[in-house]
């Protein structure tokens, strides 16, 4: 079997398990510090129990996103050698700036948080969940600006066939990092909160644990607001800097083949990779223009411009990108809903809300996940935009290695998922008084 | 002094430091089946290094990404080259992560026992094996023309490695048999106190096994010894320290002792670096060997890093050693944590 595809087999793989956990981790921090800032302020004990529990299901989440974080370090350099020595230069210093500046932090302090809590007082507890949060959120934005360079590479010089750095402030802040981290972050933000208001509407619901489940519904809701209100600004700048960096991605995204102008948003569509069109396409005419150039008489760049060989796989582009922007239109209804609600003081009676909160707890998961993939599809083949290709960059292994490594990958990842959903639920049940089997006790 | 000899030096830095930190955790997981007999027993050793693990294993991650930085050419050859045996580490590291942080919050016999298995084996596969890369590192590789391993995975279970392998594992159990005597008391630390004394004597074996070997079929390695006679204070460093230990155990001075097992470790890691100097990773054809000029980064990409290096690192200095501090003293597993 071809290696480059084991090898990009694997490492979406390892990565779409990695990117389940850090956007909840980085959501809940933010959520927990706040949590913890009141409790700090007012002493009233219902802040200490909000914060005990949210901080436990963190450091359950948090443990799995720490160990799975360690292979994506790995396989620069096991899997795609080539491309660590192509980017080497220019990609370690962010690296080493993570492990510096935000790795050490988190870790650190979330060691003392879940060992030392008793023996630090509530300022201190403060200062360490914020401490926690900021060490997360450095740490998204030095990951981030080194993925961005690889989508729009700037601050450099190509010399004896490497990338080699002439700019670091060029390269950390090239045109795609803060739109792209302050979109991500802020999707961490609704990931973190969506959770919480589903667990907490799940207390309301079954009516257990209900001072700590209106408490948390309410925090969370009004950090939903602001966070998928500010992502319509933040997606939006991210969209215009992709249409201005990377038009062959952009016309990915919106199923858009001929170069034109007065171009329709898209709803919904079908591509045809064969015909070169896009069925039953539903849009909104000149918004796509207007957005990305601020004139409905701009025109947009259409995939037909770019050969064959060098467009990003069209159909995976289109719909993870698609799922993300249909889900999101869903959140805003949902925050729109519970806000109001709120405002009439029913949110926590109503019961067609709190099951909608419940069952869309994990959807934003999903869509850091097809936001991330839309992005990294729509890069192909690419793997340094313009630079250099997917298809040079990966070690010279042979298969069985990676097929080996695959299975194995799956294996254990397989039972970390089954773990953490175990524990996750087990601390609801715990808290609602709950006892539920443990394994290895089934069979009384 | 070049920026490429500071990054040496750097790297030299990290390694030791992840040594010397995870080296304490890897030893006591490694070292936990075998002392640790009841549940309490059990739970004092976990206690006793589970604020810190994480953190120490930051370690590690900073370690390889300033080595991707600083020189990706030794990152993109060994990593890919060692590709088994680099994700048998990893497996080892995730499965002990795992191991550590779900324990206890489940009560059941079975899932601990389960566990408890997954912490030992996470943690020794990583003692074991990162002597073992080392050793095969410092022997010289089979490397091609674009620098890449062309040996198999069983090619690195040779002697040499091996023994390197082995000596870095007692190393590992000196760090983790030394820690758990400062941080218990009682039956426990008695226990230990005796299992450190057998350790202690099968380093001093394997130290001298390893040097004679070197010395005899290694001439590449001591070189430099030859012709820079000070380099010597480095291996000195690491015997003085081993010759210390048991009369520092005798005499009660437990800090004093975990220091000596860890100057014992720095001092054999820097012994090897020093060796190999300008090399990173000697190739049994000299020509290919990767050193610190050609598989270095920039020096801008070196300057920025530095810089970046001096600005963090003093910083997170302060906050370990607060957090240390919180955690000083015996573990008491009726106070802490759970």
């Amino acid at each position: 079997m071809d290696v480059v595809f084991l090898s990009r087999l694997q490492f979406g793989l390892t990565a779409f398990f990695h990117f389940i956990f850090p956007p909840l981790t980085i959501g809940l921090a933010t959520i927990i510090a706040i949590i913890e800032y009141l409790y700090w302020r007012r002493h009233e004990d219902i802040y200490d129990q909000m914060a005990r529990f949210w901080f436990k299901i963190f450091t359950i989440l948090f443990a799995v996103g720490v160990a799975s974080g360690i292979t994506m370090e790995f396989q620069f350099g096991t899997n795609w050698s080539e491309y660590s020595k192509f980017v080497g230069d220019i990609f370690g210093a962010p690296l080493a700036a993570e492990g510096v500046f935000a790795f050490f932090l988190e870790s650190t302090f979330v060691g003392l948080l879940i060992f030392g809590r008793n023996k630090i007082s509530p300022t201190m507890r403060f200062v360490s969940s914020f401490l926690v949060a900021l060490g997360s959120t450095l740490s998204a934005f030095w990951i981030i600006a080194a993925n961005s360079w690889q989508q729009t590479p700037a601050g450099f010089k190509i010399e004896g066939g490497r990338a080699i750095l002439t700019d670091f402030f060029a390269a950390v802040f090239n045109p795609s990092t803060l739109p792209r981290f302050f979109h991500t972050v802020d999707g961490a933000y609704i990931t973190g909160a969506f959770f919480m208001m589903g667990i907490s509407a799940y207390f309301l619901l079954r009516d257990k644990n209900t001072e700590i489940g209106r408490r948390s519904l309410r925090i969370a809701l009004i950090f939903a607001v602001i966070a998928v209100s500010g992502q319509f600004m933040l997606g939006h700048s991210h969209s215009v800097q992709v249409a201005n960096t990377q038009p062959a991605k952009l016309a990915a995204f919106e199923g858009l083949w001929n170069t034109q102008t007065h171009a329709a948003l898209n709803i919904i569509g079908f591509p045809d990779t064969d015909k070169e069109v896009t069925h039953l396409a539903v849009g909104i005419p000149g918004i796509l223009s207007w957005i990305v150039h601020n004139d409905a008489n701009a025109a947009v760049t259409g995939l037909k411009t770019f050969a064959p060989s060098e467009r990003p796989p069209i159909q995976a582009t289109y719909w993870s990108y698609r799922f993300m922007i249909l889900a999101a239109g869903w959140f805003a209804l949902l925050v729109l809903w519970g806000a109001y609600l709120l405002a009439r003081g029913r949110v926590y009676k109503n019961r067609l809300f709190l099951h909608a909160a419940l069952y869309s707890m994990l959807l934003p998961v999903l869509v850091n996940e097809t936001g991330w993939m839309a992005a990294e599809f729509g890069r192909q083949p690419w793997i340094v935009y313009g630079l250099l290709k997917t298809n040079q960059a990966a070690s010279p292994l042979a298969a069985y290695q990676i097929i080996m490594t695959i299975v194995l990958f799956v294996l254990v990842y397989s039972g970390l998922l089954m773990g953490v959903c175990y524990l996750v639920i087990r601390e609801v049940k715990k808290a609602m008084g709950e006892a539920i089997g443990q394994p290895g006790s089934s069979g009384k | 002094m070049d920026l490429n000899i500071v990054w040496f030096l750097l790297v030299g830095v990290l390694i030791g430091g992840y040594a010397v930190l995870d080296g304490f955790d890897l030893g006591v997981g490694s070292l936990y089946l075998f002392v640790g007999k009841t549940e309490e027993e059990k739970l004092t050793l976990l206690q006793s290094i589970s604020p810190f693990w994480d953190g120490n294993e930051v370690w590690l991650l900073t370690g390889a990404g300033a080595i991707f930085a600083a020189f990706p050419l030794v990152y993109a050859s060994v990593f890919s080259g060692f590709y088994l045996a680099m994700m048998l580490v990893l497996f080892g590291l995730i499965l002990r992560a795992v191991a550590v942080e779900f324990r206890n919050q489940v009560q059941t016999a079975k899932w601990r026992q389960r566990m408890d298995f997954l912490f030992f084996i996470g943690s020794f596969l990583p003692a074991l094996l990162f002597g073992v890369a080392m050793g095969n590192i410092a022997q010289g590789l089979p490397l091609n023309d674009l620098h890449y391993y062309t040996g198999g995975f069983f090619a690195l279970l040779n002697v040499y490695a091996l023994l390197m392998g082995i000596l870095g594992l007692f190393a590992f159990l000196l760090q983790g048999s030394s820690y758990i005597i400062l941080k218990t008391e009682g039956e426990l630390q008695e226990k230990v106190r005796r299992i450190f004394q057998l350790i202690w004597a099968a380093s001093l074996i394997l130290y001298i096994l390893a040097s004679l070997y070197t010395f005899v079929a290694m001439p590449s390695l001591y070189i430099n010894y030859i012709n820079k006679p000070w380099l010597l204070a480095a291996p000195l460093l690491s015997v003085i320290a081993l010759a210390a230990l048991p009369l520092l155990l005798k005499t009660a001075r437990y800090g004093m002792t975990f220091i000596a097992s860890s100057v014992y470790m720095i001092g054999l890691i820097a012994t090897l670096g020093l060796g190999m100097f300008p090399n990173l990773v000697p190739a049994l054809d000299p020509k290919l060997s990767l050193t610190i000029y050609n598989a270095a980064s920039s020096n801008l990409t070196l300057k920025t890093m530095l810089i970046i290096a001096l600005i963090g690192v003093p910083i997170v200095l302060f906050y370990t050693i607060y957090v240390y501090r919180v955690f000083r003293g015996k573990v008491d597993i009726n106070i802490d944590g759970y």
